[in-house]
């Protein structure tokens, strides 16, 4: 009985758990899902990247790749290099995305990483930057999505923020003699990570109840969703509530108030990982 | 219908069709499918125009009673004449603009504010192209007009949550003024056929 009710009224069935204050999988209204993460080329599957990560909410599982490649700084901006964030949500993930040119979600996904790295500041451009108006560095990060249980952003965050603490990038030289740059790949530096940013998703229910950590079936029945990114100065890097439901302003408070604690809990998680693949 | 909305120099045209009949593929069974295409005033729209329409269907699919026309098709196309700033309100008070003037039943109006906060903490409502390059951090808000609630919000550069909620309530007095604007527009529209 109870899966006919779930297939044929999926928002009765939903009301009745949020009516206890908890959820079908057994959340409770403020509770993440297990959330793990993989970081580098011995757990992560990603060999030929200069930054991989793996990061899995639940059942969402989001992996970021980071590729460097150089190029010639922009005219206007000689002395910074280039961030290129790209999520992909392939057919493989849901049945809901087809074959093809990328849909209006990815786009709107990949500008909100692009603006997320831009806002928070993470990786300043500046940093990438080789030799002023002849040589940068581009950072391709690719984020795919492997398997779509809702809440995409947090994860693509997460995975961006992971793999990247992982890039190692060669130390390039210009031969003053003949022009030409030389690559020294034995001697690598990690890359300066300056911010941390973490992203936390909540949908809203009914108008009035927030949910955090939507899977894919809440965020189908959901009214609106809010996504709010802090870094580790308590500081809003992105509020982004694409429409839906209309929220007061206490109520926004309250969601900021959670990302603020979840960004502690993801701090740890980041750093315990970092700090068990790093060779002592 | 088309409705053009200019703020200072910012300029955007809004076309609304519909309820019209939906394509088999797009329609949705129990309620009006929306969609919103806004294009550039040069070059092919892009990912940023992607992330930008998403806002702003998401935003009228909130308060458009869609469910009065089930399977039909709601195409609303913005067109940017001109950019000086706070570009994307500019849209946003155009797409309610445009759902007013179709006669779209709506469950509540809502309208476009951004906010930019200056190096020095000064908060400036509905600033010039230059004045958002200047500044730390610009907010822009979709503010409905019953309780004024937060429909939509969107935010470029970092700021403190005190200075977040401090924008909030600059665009939330600030809508008032806009909502006076609509019913005004409106009344001269109707008031001389």
């Amino acid at each position: 009985l109870s899966i006919c009710s779930r297939t044929v009224e999926p928002l009765e069935y939903y009301r009745r758990f949020l009516k206890e204050n908890c959820r079908p999988d057994g959340r409770e209204l403020g509770e993440f899902r297990t959330t793990t993460v993989n970081i580098g080329k011995c757990l992560c599957s990603i060999t030929t990247a200069d930054g991989s990560a793996l990061v899995k909410l639940g059942n969402t599982t989001v992996i970021c790749g980071v590729k460097a490649e150089l190029a010639a700084p922009a005219v206007d901006s000689a002395n910074k290099g280039y961030i290129v964030p790209n999520v992909e949500l392939p057919s493989l993930c849901a049945e809901r995305f087809r074959s093809g040119p990328p849909g209006e979600e990815a786009q709107a996904a990949s500008q909100f990483i692009a603006d997320v790295i831009e806002n928070s500041q993470m990786i300043m451009k500046e940093d990438l930057c080789i030799a002023n108006g002849k040589l940068a560095w581009v950072l391709y990060c690719d984020i795919i999505c492997l398997d779509y249980d809702g809440n995409l952003l947090d994860a693509s965050v997460f995975a961006l923020l992971a793999a990247l603490k992982n890039v190692h990038l060669p130390l390039v030289t210009i031969n003053e003699e003949t022009g030409l740059s030389e690559v020294n790949l034995k001697q690598k530096n990690p890359l300066v990570v300056r911010k941390h940013p973490v992203a936390t998703s909540f949908a809203i229910f009914d108008d009035t109840l927030l949910i955090v950590d939507p899977t894919a079936e809440e965020e189908d029945l959901a009214t609106g969703t809010v996504t709010i990114v802090t870094d580790e100065e308590g500081r809003l890097c992105s509020v982004h509530k694409p429409g839906g439901s209309p929220l007061t302003g206490a109520k926004l408070q309250d969601c900021i108030t959670r990302a603020i604690t979840r960004h502690k809990e993801v701090k740890k998680l980041i750093d315990k990982v970092i700090k068990s693949i790093t060779p002592k | 219908t088309v409705t053009s909305l200019s703020p200072g120099d910012t300029s955007v045209m809004a076309g609304l069709y519909g309820p019209a009949e939906a394509k088999v593929s797009k329609e949705l069974p129990d309620r009006a499918a929306l969609e919103v295409l806004l294009r550039p005033k040069v070059g092919l729209p892009g990912v940023l125009e992607r992330s930008r329409e998403q806002l702003l269907r998401q935003t009228c699919e909130a308060v458009v009673l869609g469910v009065l026309h089930p399977r039909t098709a709601i195409s609303l196309v913005l067109q940017v004449l001109s950019d000086a700033g706070s570009l994307l309100s500019c849209c946003l008070n155009a797409a309610c603009m445009a759902l007013l003037d179709a006669g779209l039943p709506l469950a509540t109006l809502f309208c476009g504010v951004t906010c930019a906060l200056q190096p020095d903490g000064t908060i400036l409502l509905d600033p010039s192209s230059r004045q958002e390059q200047e500044a730390r951090a610009i907010l822009t808000f979709a503010i409905a007009s019953s309780e004024r609630k937060v429909l939509m919000a969107t935010t470029k550069g970092s700021c403190s949550v005190e200075e977040m909620q401090q924008c909030l309530a600059a665009a939330q007095r600030a809508a008032d003024t806009i909502f006076q604007f609509y019913r005004d527009s409106v009344r001269r529209r109707y008031s001389k056929s």
